[in-house]
């Protein structure tokens, strides 16, 4: 197998956290490029701002919203632990704990988001409780 | 001048380089754009953390989350300087640290000297478009438009 041309990262631990923050950082990248042509009907006319938005409240986007807060929320941690690896003393000695870390608060606050986020889908997909 | 994964006395035969050796470098331009970019990655990063993840929680969490969010929530918004100047922030910071970022993968796996050039040139190009547009949206923004 040929290897791609000179990564600039070679390593064995922390390796799959680093293809996720690669693979987050660009899916993040392409869903702005989207954002900031939707964002920008506003200048077109109220409803075709509108009209875009209400695709954003159906619930297979709502779905893709989730995705989205997890890729952001991950790179946003992964990144944190980047950074403290790069600029603290003991950080490369502490790198694999701070894995541990970036996950510890990841689920539970995934956990809760989710929640919130699809509470409403729910309501209107199989009729509100209450 | 050495060809990346080519040993220098034996050009037909690849070689694995010891593990974090230095990566020949692909040109030598005298600045340190490579160290500056660098360090506007941590910095923009840290910034984003507070930017983007307030974003998403006031976008999708606070009330009725995306739900809520219409022409006129915008309006409503954008009448405030702060929420103008955190959503322009926001746009140059990301936009800027994806770039980069995007630049970073390119290198790393365009192998042909064409290809990578020309993906860069489609990176930069749709990037200041990106940034040409959302800036002057947040500037030209019209509560009154009719449509
Ligand atoms: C699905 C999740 C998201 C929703 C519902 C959302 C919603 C909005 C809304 C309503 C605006 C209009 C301005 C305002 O009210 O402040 C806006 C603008 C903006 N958002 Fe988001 N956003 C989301 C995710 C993101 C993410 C992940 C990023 C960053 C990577 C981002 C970056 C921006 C930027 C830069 C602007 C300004 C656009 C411009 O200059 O025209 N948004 N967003
Ligand atoms: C939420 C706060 C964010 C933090 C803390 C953060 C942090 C970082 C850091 C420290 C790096 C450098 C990694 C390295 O040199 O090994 C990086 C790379 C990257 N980031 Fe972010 N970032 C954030 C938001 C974003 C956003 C909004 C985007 C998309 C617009 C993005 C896209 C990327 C990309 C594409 C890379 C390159 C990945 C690679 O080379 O493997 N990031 N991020």
């Amino acid at each position: 197998m040929q290897a791609p041309a000179g990564t600039l990262y070679r390593g064995r631990e922390g390796m799959w956290s680093w293809v996720a923050h690669r693979v987050t950082g660009v899916l993040i990248f392409f869903f702005l490029f989207a954002h900031v042509l939707d964002t920008a009907l506003v200048r077109v006319s109220p409803d075709s701002y509108n009209r875009i938005m209400d695709t954003y409240k159906t619930p297979l986007v709502n779905l893709m919203e989730v995705g989205l807060v997890g890729a952001v929320l991950f790179h946003a941690l992964n990144g944190l632990r980047v950074m403290a690896i790069d600029f603290w003393e003991k950080g490369t000695r502490y790198q694999k704990q701070m894995t541990w870390v970036v996950l510890a608060v990841f689920v539970p606050v995934m956990v809760g988001a989710t929640y919130r986020m699809v509470s409403h889908t729910f309501a209107q997909l199989f009729g509100s409780a209450s | 001048m050495t060809t990346i994964g080519v040993s220098a006395d034996a050009p037909s035969r690849p070689v694995i380089e010891a593990p974090r050796s230095r990566r020949p470098s692909a040109r030598r331009t005298g600045t340190n754009f490579e160290m500056y970019a660098w360090i506007f990655m941590r910095m923009s990063g840290l910034l984003l953390v507070f930017l983007v993840l307030g974003h998403l929680f006031i976008m999708l969490l606070l009330d009725d989350g995306v739900q809520r969010i219409n022409f006129g929530f915008v309006a409503g918004r954008w009448a405030s300087p702060f929420w103008r100047t955190w959503d322009l922030a926001q746009l140059w910071l990301a936009q800027l640290h994806g770039t980069n970022g995007l630049r970073v993968i390119i290198n790393d796996y365009a192998e042909r000297d064409g290809t990578r050039f020309w993906l860069k040139m489609l990176l930069y190009t749709s990037s200041f478009l990106v940034l040409l547009l959302g800036t002057l949206v947040i500037f030209t923004f019209d509560p009154e438009i009719s449509g």
